[in-house]
């Protein structure tokens, strides 16, 4: 394995790659991420989107915020060849709502907000509090993990340059 | 930034080797000898330190009450000693102005003024008490995975080093690269194309 400082910067576009996918994902076929999710309802992108463009050796940042914004700007910049680098999300599986932001350079998880889990009122409330919200924490692991891993091997195949860059193009441009 | 606030920030960890059976007593002694001390040490800016997720403030980890079901909870804990810088200054100004005062001199060297500001940022570090930060982790051995919830960087490098240090096990981030390499179960020629790419973005 590669020195981890040197991974880190040299594999972030990865990160802002599989968050772009993602997005593209979301907006053009969600039973795609059925598969990772057998009670899987829906996916939105959230109140926060922000997109890096970094080629020509600078760097523009696109920045979209607020419930229902548009997002034909980030569309805009990845058609101009911007990556999405932060993306709130929106994740209702069951009955259950979840809402959580992804960054790209890191994959950390921020701004995670579970379902409402019961009231810690005596001591012996603790344990079964704690272990139900590792339980919601862990359904929002699994599918950013799962969504990964399906990314990666996509993007390590060969439809990624025959197919999958040319409908991520197609779509950014149909605005 | 607990597992039971509202929201919560993860990075996310694979745990790299094994530990002594049985694991929650080896675990038990690691959290033991790396608890955070309760008596500050007025000496230092920083202290770091193991508690517990029930009692952040008086850690307690016996009967292994950091085990919840098949995983374990603790927390790391930063106290550290913030001085305003408005106050470093108004203190080194009114030393100045006495030690100006004392030595009949108009103008003090370079050496003193470092001196005067070394010996008020002392004297101010023993007055203030150190602010407690808590960070909680979940650690499930068994899939050798850690959340730590924090995403600061500062806290996520304090962890990995006082990890290593408790347990004799490394900690891995798990970002783009590391997350693929281990948790996406890449065949030989993957790996490879990874590799390269990686190569071919940098030289870009």
């Amino acid at each position: 394995m590669l020195d981890i400082a040197i991974a880190y910067n040299r594999y972030k576009f990865l990160g802002n790659e599989f968050l772009t996918w993602l997005w593209f994902i979301i907006e053009t076929g969600t039973e795609n991420l059925r598969r990772e999710d057998a009670d899987f309802v829906s996916m939105a992108v959230g109140n926060r989107m922000v997109l890096e463009n970094t080629r020509n050796n600078t760097k523009e940042t696109v920045t979209i915020k607020g419930d229902n914004a548009g997002l034909e700007e980030g569309r805009l910049a990845v058609k101009k060849g911007a990556l999405v680098a932060e993306l709130h999300l929106s994740y209702k599986t069951g009955a259950q709502h979840f809402e959580f932001s992804l960054k790209g350079e890191s994959l950390n998880i921020s701004s995670l907000k579970l379902p409402e889990t019961g009231p810690i009122e005596t001591a012996e409330d603790l344990e079964g509090v704690v272990l139900e919200k590792i339980y919601l924490i862990e359904k929002v692991v699994v599918l950013v993990n799962g969504l990964f891993s399906r990314f990666v091997h996509l993007r390590l195949s060969d439809t990624w340059d025959s197919q999958t860059k040319a409908h991520i193009h197609k779509w950014a441009g149909a605005i | 930034m607990g597992l039971l606030s509202s929201r919560n920030s993860i990075t996310r960890y694979k745990v790299s080797g094994q530990l002594d059976e049985p694991v929650h007593e080896t675990v038990y002694q690691g959290l033991k000898k790396h608890t955070i001390p309760k008596i500050e040490d007025d000496g230092l800016e920083s202290i770091v330190g193991w508690t517990s997720i029930e009692t952040p403030y008086a850690p307690n980890f016996e009967g292994y009450s950091f085990v919840f079901g098949s995983y374990m909870l603790f927390a790391l804990r930063i106290d550290k000693k913030s001085i305003p810088p408005k106050l470093i200054q108004k203190y080194y100004t009114l030393n100045v102005a006495k030690y100006l005062a004392d030595t009949g001199r108009q103008y003090l060297s370079g050496n003193e003024k470092k001196a005067i500001k070394e010996d008020v940022i002392n004297a101010l570090s023993r007055r203030i008490p150190a602010v407690p930060n808590v960070y909680d982790l979940i650690w499930d051995y068994h899939s050798a995975s850690l959340w730590f919830f924090t995403n600061l960087k500062a806290m996520n490098e304090a962890l990995e080093t006082l990890f290593v240090k408790s347990f004799n096990l490394q900690l891995i981030r798990l970002f783009p690269y590391t997350a693929a390499v281990l948790t996406s179960e890449l065949s030989d020629s993957e790996h490879d194309l990874l590799r390269n790419l990686g190569k071919n973005r940098s030289e870009e």
